[in-house]
């Protein structure tokens, strides 16, 4: 889904907050958060895809707005009720208050069927797929023609992964991208490398 | 007149949701107490950016680890006993040179090897650097106190599967003959995200 999660090359954003020895965590809830997501993904209670796709479905301005493991908190909890473990009515019971749940996920899809197999230095296109469910293709790269670096070994393809559909898993490449070509005229000159899945991909020619 | 609108309940703080996730779990025998103390200690204590410099200054100072760790960074973290999660499948090391500067990131979420080099730091995981560093990474770099000659050539990698990247550092030529031990000691964390030179 084009989410409001996929900000790779998003504008208007300011300085970054960089402090030397940041830490990961500022309150004690916050590691407690990150914790039982932890526990549930050990448990089995969803897998690694429901979850990432499980913050993506969050609505934008409550993504924008919530901290980092006000995130993990949402997915977790949103997971845990549309799985059937605990009722959203018990967890605003519980919590004294309303809990807000991402919103519902539009379906998943499998490997591509006309997928194929890449070498080191293939010139490649990242299909111009729009894809309602998860896909881990940031928008950024949509269209745009890159070069084969490496591969890697398989991964469950996260656009079926995260939506309990039958997949095979498959690879991803390392893509070399110019910034030149992704925002022409609009970016500082580098390489930017990106681990796109097989089922993103077409030979160019 | 409209009929006014009966008060909405208010939404629950951070605090008061992650108490009902945690009693709701509990409430099913899940014992998310335990899971919650046994997180603590590996965040605390494991997941720490001495792993990786571990990894770095081993690299530094023995030729044959350097490349194996380059061919198959997760094998060769394992020599020095350093695990990574299973969905985990890949380490890429990316070596620096002078005249190469590579950052990582993840445009999508907050993705890192954290066993290896701790627990991202919150500016990593915030929407500016997110969003900006894979279009004006040598803006951002300097921002953050990073201020690359022009000649170095800048290598951003997105995180955006489960592989996951650290950056081997340039080893700074006034440490050359230095014990492993001592070298580990100036291996940061920001260095292995690469957005700090040693």
């Amino acid at each position: 889904m084009d989410g409001m999660h996929d900000l790779g090359g998003k504008q208007g954003f300011g300085t970054v907050r960089y402090t030397l020895n940041a830490t990961a965590f500022h309150a004690p809830w916050e590691k407690r958060a990150n914790a039982l997501h932890s526990f549930a993904v050990k448990l089995g209670i969803y897998n690694m895809d429901e979850y990432r796709h499980a913050i993506e479905r969050m609505e934008p301005r409550h993504y924008l707005s919530a901290s980092y493991y006000e995130r993990t908190l949402t997915s977790l909890a949103t997971l845990c009720v549309e799985k059937g473990l605990i009722p959203r009515e018990e967890l605003e019971q519980r919590a004294h208050g309303i809990f807000p749940l991402a919103t519902p996920s539009a379906p998943g899809r499998t490997n591509v069927a006309t997928r194929e197999r890449f070498q080191q230095g293939d010139r490649v296109r990242v299909r111009l797929d729009y894809v309602p469910g998860h896909v881990r293709m940031p928008g950024y790269i949509r269209g745009k023609t890159g070069v084969v670096v490496s591969e890697s070994p398989a991964y469950p393809f996260p656009d079926a992964h995260a939506h309990s559909v039958e997949a095979v898993d498959e690879p991803t490449y390392d893509v070399r991208f110019r910034t030149e070509e992704l925002w022409p005229n609009s970016a500082d000159p580098a390489l930017v490398h990106v681990g796109v899945f097989q089922s993103y991909l077409e030979r160019v020619e | 007149m409209p009929d006014q609108d009966p008060p909405q309940p208010a939404v629950a703080s951070v605090e008061q949701r992650v108490d009902a996730l945690q009693g709701a779990l509990d409430a099913r025998g899940l014992d998310p107490a335990k899971a919650v103390e046994e997180f603590t200690h590996l965040a605390d204590e494991q997941w720490a950016p001495r792993n990786g410099a571990r990894v770095v200054a081993k690299a530094w100072t023995d030729p044959d680890f350097r490349q194996r760790l380059l061919a198959n960074g997760r094998d060769a973290v394992a020599e020095l006993g350093l695990t990574m999660p299973k969905h985990h499948r890949h380490l890429v090391v990316l070596e620096n040179t002078p005249t190469l500067q590579n950052v990582i990131c993840c445009t999508l979420c907050s993705c890192t090897a954290f066993t290896i080099i701790g627990l991202p730091p919150d500016w990593y995981k915030d929407l500016e650097y997110r969003s900006r560093v894979v279009r004006q990474s040598r803006t951002v770099l300097k921002e953050m106190g990073l201020d690359l000659p022009a000649e170095v050539e800048i290598r951003v990698w997105d995180t955006t599967a489960d592989t996951r990247y650290m950056v081997l550092p340039v080893q700074p030529p006034e440490t050359l003959g230095w014990p492993e031990e001592r070298l580990a000691e100036i291996v940061t964390r920001d260095g292995m995200i690469g957005v700090a030179r040693l």
